[in-house]
């Protein structure tokens, strides 16, 4: 029971990216084209209710559903690392237009060839914890 | 009402829903980000022997991995009970500027340019997909997060950093929006 509440969570998640195509190529293509408010929408909603329920937590000191307190981890601050680093990002997920979140939810909607940028991603991210300590942060 | 479900679902709903479940995570006691769980599956298959940066209790991140089963069961459910079979409803002026790379109108989620196992199964289609996926685990990781973990957790919690990632993320996009992929095609 402890779990299954993570799974139901993922399942609304995998729907809903589903439901409104952001897993698709081709609104993150019409997207980085700006040719239409959809993915913008979308991404800009969610940080507008974000941001008002982080304000609301951290106003009212609230709890999360175990009593403990909820706590927001700031970000260390840095400029390479986030441009560098975004920008990498970024170049792959205009080729591939999907996230990581989407890459998983395409094969649920049996788009088998995610696996190969799945693995890559995974490639990716062990060649990163291996030469972490030479790139600049 | 599963007729309605069918059709494709308007932005605002979606971005509802992803805060929803932002703040959903927040009361489970965690914190919304999908890439950690490239780094989990890295040290889970034992990269943590070699590499000190997967050498962590990744069981602690299990309950991310369970996300992430079920974003891939909603992706079955959407594709098997949900679907209209619609193609993906983008702008005309994006499929016309596509048509001009090769890449033909939707007529499912996916171009099958790409995505169809003929096209990725090519060289210049394997290494699309295996370099794309690369850089989206290389630079999820250097840049400490992706789209949920900067874009929309960070983002809401008025992260500065977050924001250079995500100007990143754009530079990026663009760069292969309209330098690689004129290239590529």
């Amino acid at each position: 029971m402890k779990s299954i509440k993570f799974i139901i969570a993922g399942i609304l998640f995998g729907i809903v990216m589903s439901k409104s195509e952001a897993i698709s190529w081709f609104r993150i293509q019409e997207m980085f084209r700006f040719q239409d408010f959809h993915m913008y929408g979308i991404i800009g909603t969610a940080v507008v209710l974000g941001t008002i329920a982080t304000l609301v937590i951290k106003k009212f000191k609230l709890r999360d559903f175990q009593g403990n307190p909820i706590v927001f981890t700031p970000k260390e601050m840095s400029i390479p690392r986030y441009i560098i680093g975004g920008t990498i990002f970024g170049l792959g997920w205009a080729l591939t237009g999907a996230c990581p979140g989407p890459m998983f939810v395409n094969v649920g909607f049996s788009y088998w060839a995610i696996f190969i940028a799945i693995g890559g991603a995974l490639a990716g991210t062990y060649m990163y914890g291996a030469i972490k300590d030479r790139l600049p942060h | 009402m599963l007729e309605l479900i069918r059709q494709p679902w308007p932005w605002y709903i979606s971005g509802i829903v992803i805060a929803f479940i932002m703040v959903l995570l927040l009361f489970f006691g965690k914190s919304f980000g999908f890439s950690s769980n490239l780094r989990t599956i890295c040290s889970a298959c034992g990269a943590g022997k070699r590499v000190k940066f997967f050498d962590f209790d990744w069981r602690s991140q299990t309950w991310n991995l369970l996300f992430l089963v079920g974003a891939i069961i909603g992706g079955f459910i959407s594709a098997e009970f949900l679907s209209s079979g619609e193609p993906v409803q983008i702008s005309q002026a994006t499929i016309q500027d596509l048509q001009q790379l090769g890449i033909s109108a939707p007529d499912g989620m996916q171009p099958t340019e790409i995505f169809s196992l003929s096209a990725a199964f090519t060289l210049k289609g394997f290494l699309i997909l295996l370099l794309g996926g690369f850089a989206i685990g290389f630079g999820a990781r250097y840049a400490g997060g992706c789209t949920s973990g900067h874009a929309i957790s960070g983002i809401s919690n008025l992260q500065l950093p977050s924001l250079i990632a995500v100007i990143g993320f754009f530079i990026g996009g663009l760069i292969t929006t309209f330098v690689l992929l004129p290239l590529i095609f």
